[in-house]
């Protein structure tokens, strides 16, 4: 029992680790993809350099980090802690302190249901590489999603400024639409692999079509997977769904929070996106699965086989859902950079118009070769 | 329930909200009093002011000639064109003309100008739909064009080029090479840009139908510029009333038909690539030969311009071994005479001649000493050019003393700011920027 505890206390720590760093360095990816993009140079101030004479070699080892700004994060964490935390006199008080803490936290928490690994044998146990393996995954980390709102409303309401307002109001109705589309698109996949068991899912996808092509979920339901990644774009308030933030518009529902409060705000939305990321990477790119890796190692279709340790199978199905989960954060970070915003009611309208009917579409077609495959 | 408490219950409160001056899209320097009923614009009322400087009195207080570096401070995203058309009013007065090769050089300087303000324009408006990416991209191909401005004038923003009868220097010879770089590199820019925003789904419904404005409502409002066009009106002070040799140029005037902000934006992309057609054929057809000619038509020779003197180089003066203080401005006389006119009351005398003999010093401090200055004969004169955003005037009247009796400026974005309510009201919220952002709003031209 306490055994378990700790393993499953050390694979959240693990986790949470995973995905706070990966969220920092989002910081760092965003700066220096847009600088690509836009023929700059990038964040590259940051430097750390000791002074004596015998820590040449350190920075020397240091000059590659300095040079490419990956320092960049840690300054900013600096920057947010040091900055004054001022609280609008004619704001709630409670709940504008609340308001960034739920929103991280429900940011944080849905990432105990993803798996990001198959399971692993470590002296006799069998460890699931997943913090929390709940049989209805998916509802949670929507559930979850959905709680995330409340920090971005009250956060809105709290502060007791018209722009913020607008912000939160903006925020409410965005979320909740594109919600609704995000859940029809999932509900493809839940109805194919009959699971709400995220690992279920994963293990689900491992199967090939005519023996050779990964039968991952965008393969099945390709619709489902736009939908859904237009959808999760939205669900991240990043451009060109931000109209919550709009930052030259409205500024945004944080306009009165500074310095961390404003970085838990700011870091949600780099969680967010990790989270769409991983889910995307989960339902529909087959999560941690390799093409043609089982557990004894790689077996090709056309018959060649490399056998495999299973702790190094275990690693390469990490670092492929690593990979994968970078890829979608590069996707989501390209469009963001390439993309104007909608405007509020387009973006309703985007959302209800087209997309609603279009996952209800794709979702009843689902359903009628389900059962007719079934029958 | 009565009718009284059932219309209290339905009462519908609009929410005031102050848009600027502290607000990302509103250059600080303006203030947009929004009445909204949830995200829609019922009322608008702009408070301008926020960058007075007082630019019409500072000119009655100083001479002719200090009044250059305050239009430079006018539309500041294209100074050349204020510089242009104060200096074309004092010429004006005293009725004289440039030499045509200073023509010429104040053309291609004027449309680099209105290139780098429509670039600035579209580039921020876009970035403030959030298009961050097309918005550095026009500021990349507009660095460009300012390093080939500073080649010429030595600043990049407040240049003070263009005076009274002629241009303060000759075309460095690697100009010409750089601004066909840099014309080739705004192409290509403006390419990537029609990739990414004319045609862009997001991008087009943000502007498409937004900000309309009617032919009769901007008539009746005196907009001109790239804002009228839109609506189907090709004034344009080029071609309705040509100054400069802007005759002799081949070039169209872009015109729109809905008067939207989209329309708008096709206009400006379109004027642009219509002034490199201008400086193109400019730089086919400038002659050699003097950019300035004093009051009485007389030309000065080009090589007396060039700041030999700034750098030390005094060995080939006439009349006097002098030692000059290397950072004095002005020229050999040799430049001098071609960049500006004959003229002693209005053109100051090459260097050799302040420090060389007692006629060029004299004439230099009438021109330079209180009290003195340039003294265009009394009268009063209107001269306008096609600014950036408009037609810009400059209407200078003079008393026949050294200090401009009257200098009002017509600057172009104010009637378009006056009838900005006209447009943004039954928009949305978002909308207001988008329309902000096409009026292209420079706050020191604005409010002066």
């Amino acid at each position: 029992m306490i055994l378990t505890i700790g393993i499953q206390a050390i694979l959240a720590v693990i986790m949470i680790s995973f995905v706070f760093s990966l969220a920092a360095l989002h910081t760092w990816i965003e700066r220096k993809q847009s600088a690509l993009m836009q023929d700059r140079i990038g964040a590259n101030r940051a430097w750390i350099r000791l002074p004596w004479w015998w820590a040449r070699p350190i920075n020397w080892l240091l000059q590659p980090f300095n040079v490419l700004g990956l320092f960049h994060p840690i300054a900013d964490a600096i920057k947010m802690f040091m900055k004054e935390d001022y609280i609008p006199p004619a704001s709630n008080k409670f709940l504008h302190t609340l308001a960034p803490c739920l929103s991280l936290f429900f940011a944080l928490v849905g990432f105990a249901a993803i798996p990001f690994g198959n399971t692993i044998a470590i002296g006799g146990h069998v460890i699931n590489l997943q913090v929390a393996n709940i049989n209805v995954a998916l509802l949670y980390i929507f559930a979850m999603a959905s709680m995330g709102v409340y920090g971005v409303v009250l956060g809105g309401f709290s502060s007791n400024n018209n722009y913020a307002v607008l912000g939160g109001l903006r925020a409410s109705a965005q979320m909740l639409s594109y919600e609704i589309v995000i859940g029809l698109t999932i509900m493809g996949i839940v109805m194919i692999y009959g699971s709400l068991n995220l690992q279920e899912l994963v293990r689900a996808q491992g199967s090939y079509l005519f023996g050779w092509i990964p039968l991952w979920g965008v393969l099945l339901q390709p619709v489902g997977f736009l939908l859904f990644l237009a959808a999760g774009i939205a669900e991240t308030k990043r451009i060109p769904y931000d109209a919550p933030e709009g930052e030259s518009e409205i500024v945004g529902y944080f306009v009165e929070y500074s310095g961390m409060k404003f970085g838990m705000f700011f870091f949600t939305d780099y969680l967010e996106t990790i989270m769409i990321a991983c889910l995307a990477t989960t339902l529909f790119f087959g999560g941690w699965q390799v093409p043609y890796l089982a557990a004894s190692g790689f077996l090709f279709p056309w018959g060649a086989a490399l056998a495999l340790p299973p702790l190094a199978v275990s690693l390469l199905q990490i670092l492929s859902f690593i990979l994968k989960v970078l890829f979608f954060c590069w996707l989501f970070m390209t469009i963001r950079w390439t993309l104007p915003r909608f405007r509020y009611d387009q973006l309703l309208r985007l959302g209800w118009h087209y997309m609603f009917p279009l996952a209800l579409a794709n979702l009843f077609i689902t359903a009628v070769i389900v059962l007719w495959v079934l029958s | 329930m009565t009718t009284a408490a059932a219309s209290q219950k339905i009462r519908r409160h609009t929410m005031m909200l102050n848009m600027g001056p502290s607000h990302p899209a509103m250059h600080g320097i303006i203030r947009i009093i929004l009445g909204l009923d949830g995200e829609r614009v019922e009322s608008a009322d702009i408070a301008i002011g926020y960058l007075h400087r007082a630019f019409e009195k500072s000119a009655e207080q100083s001479g002719y000639l200090q009044v250059i570096p305050y239009t430079d401070r006018l539309n500041y995203v294209s100074p050349l064109i204020n510089n242009m058309g104060y200096s074309m009013a004092v010429e004006k007065l005293f009725g004289m003309k440039p030499t045509e090769r200073c023509e010429y050089i104040r053309v291609i300087m004027s449309e680099l100008s209105r290139i780098s303000d429509h670039l600035t324009c579209i580039g921020a408006s876009a970035m403030e739909l959030g298009a961050f990416t097309a918005f550095l991209y026009m500021m990349k191909a507009r660095e460009y064009l300012y390093q080939g401005i500073e080649m010429v004038t030595g600043a990049r923003l407040t240049i003070s080029y263009i005076r009274p009868g002629g241009v303060k220097a000759d075309l460095p010879p690697e100009f010409e090479p750089h601004i066909q770089k840099a014309i080739a590199e705004t192409r290509n820019v403006l390419k990537e840009c029609h990739q990414l925003l004319t045609r862009n789904r997001i991008f087009v419904d943000r502007l498409k139908e937004v900000g309309v404005i009617s032919k009769e409502d901007a008539l009746a409002y005196g907009i001109t510029g790239p804002f009228l066009r839109s609506t189907g009106i090709d004034y344009d002070v080029r071609k309705n009333c040509p100054y400069s040799v802007y005759d002799r140029f081949n070039f169209d005037i872009p015109v729109g038909s809905t008067g939207d902000n989209y329309d708008r934006y096709l206009c400006r992309m379109e004027e642009m690539e219509q002034s490199m057609r201008i400086v193109e054929q400019a730089f086919r057809d400038i002659p050699e030969g003097n950019l300035m000619v004093d009051t009485e038509g007389r030309e000065i020779p080009a090589a007396m311009m060039v700041d030999l003197a700034k750098m030390g180089e005094t060995e080939g003066f006439v009349e006097l071994d002098v030692n000059l203080d290397p950072t004095l401005s002005g020229g050999t006389r040799q430049y001098f005479n071609s960049v500006e006119a004959d003229e002693k009351r209005a053109v100051l005398p090459p260097k050799e001649d302040t420090y060389g003999n007692i006629e060029g010093l004299m004439q230099h401090f009438k021109l330079i000493m209180f009290g003195h200055g340039i003294q265009p004969p009394a009268g009063e004169v209107y001269q306008a050019v096609e600014g950036g955003n408009g037609e810009l005037g400059f209407f200078v009247v003079s008393d026949g003393t050294g200090r401009p009796y009257r200098v009002r400026v017509r600057p172009p974005c104010f009637p378009i700011m006056a009838a900005l309510p006209l447009m943004l009201k039954g928009g949305y919220l978002a909308d207001v920027v988008a329309t902000f952002g096409s009026v292209n709003m420079i706050g020191g031209e604005l409010d002066r």
